[in-house]
């Protein structure tokens, strides 16, 4: 079980900067991410874009804005659990709270801060009616072992990085063959993944089909072969083991969805007070909460961080005597 | 730059978006903030999500457009996320967020497309 003061979910800019805040008040944090790094959006969707209304910077890359806060943050070790969703919780006789993730890992604490942005990001799936009778049964989302593939017939779909990365790598003796079926004839991704993937079909390695896309699924227990309609050719069946759509991850708001918050618009209702929810206890930060007049921005969510950590001081320590401190005056002492 | 109230109210063009439920919206968008269609809808607070923020890169603010009006050329980004997206039209299909309110935009007509799960 790990034990902390702040049990931080979401490790985006607004959830980073919760560390930095709270530290100042020797609150210990420790973050839970479904990405495998932190930053959330910054370094998932947009690393090399540039922010310009981060105060003081006139433009910082949403990648760098992230090794900031963590650069920031590091005084106050504060611990993760990245690659996994927070996915229950439970309240304890005591008022803490024990927050379970998808893969059975523990955490406790007094307060949970909410900083969950859009939500857990999931792969995009096409749609299909009977696509979910066939997933984990041929359909797969998500390359977990390569291996798993060993002496199959695959069907990849999608045009970015992901797509031609896997379909070059699979189709490279692991496979038995390789499909890979995209609805332009130009691909999104990298130029020598591209060049790489057109060379294995140019040598009848790799099947390219292009200006198509996966229409249908059909099979008994398990998937046994795909519905292809092609721009010209029409409606192609092709027998398979597996088809693997790689269309990108989108936000979900989760399971937190149904952790008795009070949600509108897909969004936690929070006190502008000190953005407590309806659960005593239980916060939320940045871009997952709404009130009046809410506005989904980087800036904001670190004023939300900052007053909301005086409020969980109160709650952890409802005895002690607190005080702003002025970074300035004191600096900043780490754990 | 002379400012009337005449050349106030031609900083406005009309659209209409049509919902996932048929029904018509006619909009009113000004060609002076800087906005597009995704933000237009969001104003007025039709079911567009516009997830990415306007960077062409997600695909929740595609739209259909059902008017002959003469739009900007598809940049290799909003080609690119198009080509992740579902229920594409190759003639209609477009991204709210790449297409800015410009007067050329008057009278533009769009439907939102579908939303997968």
């Amino acid at each position: 079980m790990i034990e902390t003061d702040i049990l931080i979910i979401g490790a985006g800019p607004t959830g980073l900067f919760t560390v930095f805040e709270a530290g100042l008040l020797k609150l210990k944090c420790h973050l839970i991410d479904s990405l495998p790094q932190a930053g959330g959006q910054c370094s998932e969707i947009y690393p090399k874009k540039p922010i310009y209304d981060i105060p003081a910077y006139p433009e910082i890359l949403a990648g760098d804005l992230t090794d900031r806060l963590m650069e920031q943050i590091k005084p106050f070790t504060p611990g993760f659990t990245l690659g996994e969703s927070a996915v229950s919780i439970d309240k304890q006789e005591d008022g803490s709270f024990i927050v379970t993730t998808n893969r059975g890992t523990k955490h406790k604490a007094p307060v949970v801060a909410i900083a969950g942005g859009l939500g857990v990001f999931e792969p995009r799936k096409p749609p299909i009616e009977n696509l979910s009778t066939f997933e984990d049964k041929g359909i797969e989302y998500i390359i977990k072992d390569p291996e798993f593939y060993r002496g199959k017939d695959v069907v990849i779909s999608g045009g970015g990085d992901s797509a031609l990365d896997w379909a070059y790598f699979l189709a490279n003796g692991v496979a038995k063959s390789v499909a890979l079926v995209h609805r332009r004839n130009s691909f999104r991704g990298h130029l020598d993944s591209v060049q790489k993937v057109m060379d294995m079909a140019d040598k009848g390695q790799l099947n390219l089909i292009t200006e198509a896309e996966v229409v249908g699924v059909e099979g008994g227990d398990t998937l046994s072969e795909v519905v292809i309609k092609h721009k010209s050719q029409g409606e192609i069946k092709m027998a398979t083991d597996h088809w693997i759509p790689l269309f990108g991850l989108s936000p979900k708001l989760g399971p937190i969805a149904d952790w008795g918050l009070n949600i509108a618009k897909n969004s936690i209702e929070v006190d502008t007070f000190d953005y407590s929810t309806n659960i005593d206890g239980i916060y939320a930060i940045g871009d997952v909460n709404t009130y009046p007049g809410k506005l989904k921005l980087i800036l904001c969510g670190f004023h939300e961080a900052t007053l909301m950590v005086q409020s969980a001081f109160a709650r952890i320590h409802p005895d002690k005597k607190n005080v702003l401190k002025y970074t300035t005056v004191n600096g900043v002492n780490g754990f | 730059m002379v400012f009337n109230s005449e050349t106030m109210e031609n900083n406005i063009i009309k659209v209409t978006v049509i919902d996932r439920e048929g029904v018509a919206h006619e909009l009113e968008a000004p060609t002076d903030m800087n906005m597009n269609m995704m933000e237009v809808c969001k104003s007025y607070e039709l079911p567009v999500e516009g997830t990415c923020g306007g960077m062409a890169m997600c695909a929740s603010c595609h739209m259909y457009v059902e008017s002959d009006t003469e739009l900007p050329e598809k940049s290799e980004d909003e080609e690119d996320m198009l080509d992740e997206a579902f229920f594409v039209d190759d003639e209609k299909s477009r991204l709210g967020c790449q297409l800015h309110i410009t007067p050329e935009l008057d009278n533009l007509v769009v439907k939102l497309a579908p939303v997968g799960e």
